[in-house]
């Protein structure tokens, strides 16, 4: 364990190029964090999308796919699957340059290497968005080696052939030749370089951007045969849970193991390594209980006498700390951006409204729980984890075992949820642990729901503040927002008091709304939880806070919701987001990805014609609006509400529209996108983590609520807008549905009720005053 | 301890109260049945039991010996079984898929019982398997296309 104490203490730190990665996992550059400066724009060598991550893209067919003599096509997925897809995405793009025949092609999980297919990172809703081009480029390339390998045999020049459906045609005479045939001789032929690829017209692609393509896991998780983190079973293996520290921070003072030990199926316990003043990705401090099954485990975990010491973090409440928050949002912060005077004209101008909102911390709680299995043979560790960063669990478990990370093979299974929970690989990096003190013995970690809601990197909590003037003809004038809220860069650097970057740059300083005195303030906010990254992330507070206080404006101006959204985002126009201050931008260029309010138009356009915006409800009914920029799409999302005289509230209907740019499968978006308004609807209604004592509140799902079935909307509709070619570049899809979805709820609530809601979670706090 | 699991008879050795589900996933390697919360308030675990729609991670084994359990594994050996399965598929229900062994699970029990369930029904019978990622009116949509198709074939 030394090499760990070394690599995490706290004089140590972390290596300035771990520092950078973790970062660039969490979704960008900061520009200051713990003293650490990071050059931004000036920065000549400043890369963007693939390239400004670790180990960047590859695009070499012979790393990516490979074809049997009997003509099945394998093709390798090097990010994780987590639900949003990319199993089934990103070799439909392989095969579809490739022109291979979809019913002859395999996938193939690729293990943690991120030199040899290139970053791995599973999250930042960029996946496709930055590997579109690499894998375009992996398919041309080995269809163009096939048709040169069906030149050779032919002894024809290469212009007379053509590859199409599995087999090379060669036009002149009709002969053909199958990819099974070719693929040896091809496989021998050097790979094209990137500038003599043919590459398909959009018009040619027979399964991009089409419909129709089941899904490769489909079978297998219909039977019960899909692998998931949880799933790797050895006759030999041995089941873990760890009894870990309630308080961030917190150590095993003293623990009687004698109860437990003495239990039915228990194998051993042991204590957890003392944990490190970064938190990191390093698992928290502990007992575990190792049994030969995962019940006897958790049933012996019980009979353990632990005495903790909470460490700093011991008097950590929720409802104190939102008190904190709500007297720092009314006191001016950091200034992060500025425009024209604001003080004055909110002085002088005719009306002025202002408004305070509050997001509690959220938790993943992915169905599959953090959990994984290691064994240990000869110095080489195996890892099954259900991680969206391989390459990251690599290094770390690598680290923890003392042991160079070639000696560590990280097979990726299937996730059964990710949500950015899954980025951090603590719960691998335990499995690892355990298995070296079980002498290399396999081991399974698994988390209990309770461990899953005890110990999250959480969602952040934050308190939103923000005061408009409106002129005598409503139209704002000055608008001053001041967001407080403790960042995730704390993991990493605990003394980090501001938003980073990438948070700010979350739908808070890039609001691309036309507002000629504005002003965006930061004040200092300290995290005493482990804080990470939640799908849509800061975009879920700025979102919920703009669009509800939009609405509110709105209706203080007497005006139509969604006229006044439109008047407000202004002229379609293409807005630079370093002119913002929002120099992260996503990790893309400015140039290549300026805010386009033409597309944010249209998709609120979109949903109100389609939603039918305007209609008359009878009353307790209603329809609110909101619309977002995040992760380089455009969302917006008409929400309808049914609420009964007790105040319960039932959702029967919600319209999305959504501009990525183009679209791989637009099957799978969809899916994402009815599936981010489930979130939505779910850490809207229920959501929030509250902290007692340093210690998580929240148990299990009786008192963590997430929405079911019957509290599902029955109909939701998902217009997608379609791009205008395939040279504009790709936005995100897993994430940016869901920040729209909660203040649109919220609106309609209000239209339905007249009641505001300025305080997630929602619970009953739609019920009618009587 | 002898269990009936899926149409076979499998010996197994162990402590009458530990849950099901263990004994399914950890001393059987039958790994298709999830975890997801060990309090019944998820689903993720869900076996038929002598027909019956249950929560295994908190049921004892001894309390199904002796019963007919069926699991992911076997539930597509009967007609209703395979005809949800082909429904899921069709519809592309799953995103990540962990929970949907479950949701599988509890739909089989409604469909033998309900034939033709009303969006009631199948409120009542599947707001006990939570799915994180959202794929509720898939599944009611694969509920009915599967219980039309099993009216279809019989």
């Amino acid at each position: 364990m030394s090499a760990v104490a070394d690599e995490f203490s706290p004089s140590g730190g972390l290596s300035r190029r771990q520092f950078l990665r973790q970062l660039q996992a969490m979704g960008g550059l900061l520009l200051v964090a713990d003293g650490l400066h990071i050059a931004k724009a000036a920065d000549a060598a400043r890369k963007y999308g693939a390239e400004g991550m670790e180990h960047g893209t590859v695009d070499n067919p012979l790393v990516f796919l490979t074809i049997a003599d009997d003509g099945w096509v394998t093709i390798v997925v090097h990010r994780s699957e987590m639900g949003q897809g990319v199993r089934t995405g990103m070799p439909l793009i392989v095969a579809d340059e490739l022109e291979a025949d979809w019913s002859r092609v395999r996938v193939q999980q690729a293990p943690a290497d991120e030199e040899k297919y290139g970053n791995q990172d599973t999250d930042g809703s960029r996946s496709t968005r930055h590997f579109l081009d690499p894998m375009r480029r992996c398919g041309a390339a080995a269809r163009m080696m096939l048709e040169g390998a069906a030149a050779l045999s032919w002894n024809v020049p290469v212009s007379e052939v053509r590859a199409a459906n599995h087999e090379v045609l060669h036009q002149k005479t009709g002969r053909k030749l199958s990819y099974a045939t070719l693929a040896k001789r091809a496989a021998k032929l050097p790979v094209p370089a990137a500038t003599a690829l043919r590459l398909k017209t959009a018009e040619e692609f027979r399964y991009v951007g089409k419909g129709g393509v089941p899904l490769v896991d489909g079978h297998d998780i219909v039977t019960g045969r899909a692998q998931y983190g949880i799933d790797p079973w050895f006759k030999d293996m041995s089941f873990a849970v760890i009894a870990r520290s309630p308080v961030l921070g917190g150590t095993v003072k003293q623990f009687d193991a004698t109860a437990a030990s003495a239990a039915p199926g228990v194998q051993k316990v042991l204590q957890m390594p003392a944990p490190v003043a970064k938190a990191t990705f390093h698992p928290l401090a502990g007992v575990a209980v190792i049994a030969n099954s995962t019940g006897a485990a958790i049933a012996a975990r019980k009979l353990l006498t632990i005495e903790w010491d909470d460490g700093a973090n011991g008097s950590y409440d929720s409802d104190a700390y939102r008190t904190s928050l709500q007297e720092s949002a009314r006191k001016p912060g950091k200034v992060v951006r500025e425009s024209g005077n604001v003080d004055s004209v909110l002085q002088s101008a005719a009306k002025s409204i202002e408004a305070e909102y509050y997001i509690p911390h959220i938790a993943h709680a992915t169905m599959e729980p953090p959990c994984g299995v290691a064994r240990i043979i000869a110095g080489k560790c195996e890892v099954w984890a259900p991680t969206q960063a391989p390459q990251v669990t690599r290094e770390d478990v690598a680290k923890h075992l003392g042991i160079p990370a070639e000696n560590v093979t990280v097979h990726v299974t299937l996730l059964g949820g990710g949500f950015g929970r899954k980025s951090k690989p603590d719960f691998a990096i335990e499995a690892a642990l355990l298995s070296q003190a079980m002498d290399g013995r396999p081991v399974k970690v698994t988390w209990t729901r309770e461990d899953d809601l005890h110990h999250d990197f959480l969602h952040t909590v934050s308190v939103e503040y923000l005061k408009a003037g409106l002129g005598a003809d409503g139209k704002v004038s000055a608008w001053l927002h001041r967001s407080v809220a403790p960042s995730l860069a704390t993991i990493f650097a605990p003394n980090t008091d501001h938003e980073v970057g990438a948070e700010l740059g979350m739908g808070f300083i890039n609001m691309p709304y036309d507002i000629p005195n504005l002003r965006q303030e930061n004040p200092a906010a300290a995290a005493h939880c482990r804080i990470g990254w939640f799908r849509s992330v800061s975009n879920i507070p700025h979102a919920f806070a703009v669009q509800s206080f939009v609405s509110e404006l709105a209706a203080s101006a007497g005006k139509d919701h969604r006229d006044y959204l439109l008047e407000l985002i202004g002229a379609a126009r293409k807005i630079d987001p370093d002119t913002m201050q929002d120099h992260w931008n996503h990790g893309e260029s400015p140039q290549r990805y300026p805010v386009d309010t033409g597309r944010l138009r249209h998709v609120v356009e979109t949903v109100t014609q389609e939603a039918g915006w305007g209609k008359k409800f009878a009353p307790g009914h209603g329809q609110g609006l909101a619309a977002h920029y995040s992760f380089l799409s455009y969302a917006a999302a008409v929400v309808e509400v049914d609420i009964d005289e007790q105040g319960r509230i039932v959702v029967p209907r919600v319209d999305v529209a959504f501009d990525c740019g183009p679209q791989v499968n637009p099957e799978r978006i969809r899916s994402q996108l009815e599936g981010a308004v489930i979130m939505g609807l779910s850490l809207a209604m229920f959501g929030e983590i509250t902290f007692k004592r340093g210690r998580s509140q929240q148990d299990n799902f009786h008192q963590y609520r997430v929405t079911r079935m019957n509290e599902a909307p029955a109909d939701i509709r998902v217009h997608l807008v379609p791009a205008q070619d395939w040279n504009v570049p790709l936005g995100g899809v897993g994430e940016p549905g869901v920040p729209p979805i909660a203040p649109a709820l919220c609106n309609a609530v209000f239209a339905a009720t007249g009641k505001r809601i300025r305080r997630l979670p929602i619970k009953d706090q739609a019920k009618r005053a009587t | 301890m002898e269990l009936q699991i899926n149409d076979q008879t499998i010996t197994v050795a162990a402590e009458p109260e530990l849950p099901l589900l263990w004994v399914l996933r950890d001393l059987l390697g039958m790994t298709g049945t999830k975890f997801g919360c060990g309090m019944a308030l998820c689903g993720a675990c869900t076996v038929l039991v002598d027909g019956q729609a249950l929560r295994s991670c908190v049921l004892p084994v001894a309390q199904a010996a002796g019963k007919k359990i069926t699991t992911i594994e076997g539930v597509g050996a009967t007609p209703l079984g395979a005809a949800l399965q082909g429904a899921w598929q069709q519809i592309n229900v799953p995103q990540c898929g962990y929970c949907q062994a479950g949701q599988i699970m509890s739909a089989a029990a409604l469909l033998q019982a309900k034939p033709n369930p009303s969006d009631a029904d199948i409120d009542t019978a599947m707001s006990g398997n939570i799915c994180r990622c959202g794929t509720y009116p898939r599944i009611r949509t694969a509920i009915k296309q599967a219980a039309n198709h099993g009216g279809q074939t019989k």
